[in-house]
């Protein structure tokens, strides 16, 4: 399972990133989600939305082991073992693994809740298995 | 203190000073934020008879405890201040993302006192405030500015800038946010032009404290659930406001030639179906909003994007100039926001200047040579630029429509569409006695948001004139306003027919207080209440006859449309008036009573 994104349908509104801080540390603030809404204003008028594909690019090259997979098979930081070396920053493909020491002592990515799907009013969000779609 | 940013930021201009104070517990539980922070901060801090545009008029920002929460429509942010265009109370509510982002800054308002000595931009990164210097962004349009800092700082930070039209005072200057979102009305462009801001630039990375998380995250996603299950989510997410033009036309609500007419005989072209397909690329939406409004347009005609047009602009600088193109009107809709001034005072205020060109009131000696015939799109675009540059024409026209036809004379000022200086937003009211009288009593002057009651006309009858009518107005002065309070957006109530009971646990949920909507109506009626004793302090002569609409409405019956040969007479509108200021517990002449001061628990703040 993964989740995926119709840009073409995002409106900018940031409640899924909202749901995402959320979820992952109990807080209201979008600064601290795990998916990236790029705004290209005034020209040409479009969203691009980033998110997590679960490659486990981010997990294979942790030396601390800190990025395991949980029972749907998302990968997801176990903040005790992580140890903000950034190692997992620069290998993700989407851009969608963070690390901000300022904002958590712990690196964050998608854990695949679904919260976002469940506030995006433009069903721009959802998950579905990989195969399934990219087939 | 749950469900704030906790901090009032005040800029003193004048000295370059800022202090930051704790937001207190009692304002916040009275007043809860938003327009009720604006009209506490307006009364108890803004002397009487201050200049709106002098040293002593403030430009207060506020947030609501909604704002930038997991609420959808979470991202309105209410600005207040003494209006430069009508002398007395402006509440501007912006959409988009700033009302978030100074939440995540820990702010629930920002004050802005004083006069800069030179052009200035407030820097606000967390705890960093700065005012930095704006030589170099003075007299730039507000999209060169905005793009400017994006570019610059990054996508997180949120801008509020003001076009040439409030550096140069226009009365009705509007603050631009979003490429495509404004605090239109009243002026408050105006205000933060004459204290030399040029921007404020927004940035924080702090959480919101709430008092119990489960509680709001089940009710926050009750909310969510509740508009994406809405029968009309569908429609309105693809039309926007736009999904009311065609119905305003067929009932002869939709602004024709200065308002002469409620129906529009080339008004198809306007159509939200029309626009959507000729130039909507993409949906819009503010702060955590389910349901976006905002149509992103790319005009092929004139090579441009714009946010928009949204319906009030299509009336205002469509059918109400007699444009039936809907590319010319996103066309005018952006050279409107890149100069900073606000599309509905706008398009009213060119109405009524071609309406004295059609009567030969002006001839091609007032107009700059411009032949200003309905429906000259050309001559629409000059004006809008000669607006914001105070030019020929557009300097008279510039000062509102109440001023211009006062200085005209000549019969024009019964033809200026305005009450208490504000022009009317777009819904013609020969026939609609509510919506007639929502306009006479609005807050602000003539603007729709507050008590839109047009629906409510056509459903019980829009000619009568009723206790019933007029409390139901009353009503929706005293709830709808309350999501300018919460910091929200009062659209999924309105067209996603969402129950507002569900607002209820998530409210308490974020503050921690029980607040059911009987609660939150009297905290409207409050700050309505308040807002009148704004008028009346600020204006010796302020009362009934400030409550008048424009004589177009019971005097002149439109020639053609759904309403031809209807009208209202103006005995109605005194019974009208009356029957409203009975319920509201007022005068004859419209002013609070001691006792009805004294029952909202009102003495102590106009003491």
């Amino acid at each position: 399972m993964r989740l995926y994104v119709d840009s073409s349908k995002c409106s900018g509104c940031n409640a899924c990133r909202v749901a995402c801080s959320l979820n992952l540390f109990g807080e209201n603030n979008p600064k601290k989600a795990a998916l990236v809404i790029e705004a290209h204003f005034p020209e040409p008028g479009v969203y691009n939305v980033r998110v997590c594909t679960q490659c486990g690019d981010c997990a294979a090259v942790c030396p601390t082991n800190a990025i395991k997979q949980n029972e749907k098979g998302a990968y997801y930081v176990d903040n005790v073992e992580c140890n903000l070396c950034e190692a997992c920053v620069p290998e993700c493909p989407e851009e969608v693994m963070f690390v901000r020491s300022k904002l958590a002592d712990t690196a964050w990515k998608c854990d695949l809740c679904g919260d976002c799907v469940a506030v995006c009013g433009t069903s721009a969000l959802w998950i579905a298995e990989k195969e399934a779609v990219e087939a | 203190m749950d469900g704030y940013g906790g901090r009032i930021l005040r800029i003193d201009l004048t000295t370059g000073k800022s202090t930051k104070e704790p937001t207190p517990v009692d304002l916040a539980r009275d007043f809860i934020g938003g327009r009720g922070f604006g009209i506490y901060f307006l009364l108890k801090e803004v002397p009487k008879g201050a200049d709106p545009l002098g040293v002593e008029n403030k430009l207060i920002i506020s947030s609501g405890p909604i704002s930038g929460m997991m609420i959808p429509g979470g991202g309105k942010c209410d600005w207040t201040t003494k209006a430069p265009l009508t002398g007395g109370y402006a509440s501007a509510s912006m959409g988009g993302h700033f009302t978030a982002e100074m939440r995540y800054a820990g702010l629930d308002s920002i004050i802005l006192e004083g006069i800069s000595p030179k052009p200035v931009y407030l820097f606000i990164d967390d705890e960093k405030i700065e005012l930095r210097d704006a030589s170099d962004l003075w007299g730039k349009d507000t999209f060169a500015v905005e793009k400017q800092f994006k570019d610059k700082l990054g996508e997180e930070f949120q801008v509020a800038v003001i076009g040439i039209g409030g550096e140069n005072l226009v009365p009705y200057a509007c603050i631009n946010h979003d490429f495509g979102r404004q605090a239109g009305r009243g002026g408050v462009g105006a205000v933060m032009g004459s204290k030399k801001v040029k921007a404020i630039v927004l940035h924080g990375t702090k959480s919101i404290p709430v008092a119990d998380k489960d509680g709001y995250r089940k009710a926050g996603m009750a909310l969510y659930k509740a508009c994406k299950d809405a029968e009309g989510l569908k429609d309105w997410t693809r039309y926007g406001t736009t999904i009311v033009t065609s119905w305003c036309d067929e009932v002869g609500a939709l602004p024709t030639r200065n308002f002469s007419a409620g129906s529009f005989e080339d008004g198809k072209n306007l159509y939200g179906p029309v626009m959507r397909e000729k130039i909507v690329i993409t949906d819009k939406g503010c702060f955590g909003c389910p349901s976006p409004c905002g149509k992103y347009s790319r005009n092929k005609k004139y090579n441009s994007f714009v946010e928009g047009p949204e319906y009030e602009t299509i009336g205002l600088m469509g059918s109400n100039l007699g444009i039936d193109d809907i590319e010319a009107v996103a066309q005018a809709n952006l050279l409107c926001d890149e100069l900073g001034i606000d599309t509905i005072s706008t398009g009213n205020a060119i109405g009524w200047a071609m309406e004295c060109y059609e009567k030969g009131i002006f001839t091609k000696k007032d107009t700059d040579g411009l032949d200003l015939k309905f429906g000259n799109v050309e001559a629409t675009f000059t004006l809008i630029n000669k607006i914001a540059h105070r030019e020929g024409l557009g300097a008279l026209l510039s000062e509102g429509v109440k001023r211009a036809s006062k200085k005209v004379g000549k019969g024009s000022e019964k033809f200026a569409i305005q009450v208490k200086g504000m022009e009317q937003s777009a819904y013609a009211t020969h026939n609609a006695t509510a919506m007639l009288l929502a306009y006479m009593t609005c807050d602000v002057g003539a603007h729709h948001n507050r008590s839109w009651a047009i629906t409510y006309d056509l459903q019980v009858g829009r000619e009568l004139v009723t206790p019933e009518k007029v409390a139901r107005v009353i009503w929706l002065q005293n709830f709808r306003p309350m999501f300018d309070v919460l910091g929200g957006c009062r659209l999924q109530w309105v067209e996603l027919n969402i129950d507002r009971e569900l607002y209820v646990p998530a409210l308490e949920a974020i503050t921690g207080i029980h607040r059911s909507w009987q609660d939150l109506e009297k905290v409207g009626e409050r700050i309505w209440n308040l807002t009148r004793l704004f008028w009346s302090r600020e204006n010796e002569d302020f009362g009934r006859v400030w409550d008048l609409p424009s004589p177009r409405f019971y005097e002149e019956a439109p020639k053609s449309g759904a309403t031809k040969g209807q009208i209202t007479n103006f005995e109605d509108v005194n019974i009208l008036l009356d029957m409203y200021y009975e319920q509201r517990g007022w005068t004859t002449d419209g002013l609070p009573k001691p006792e009805t001061i004294e029952s909202l628990g009102l003495k102590a703040m106009v003491a």
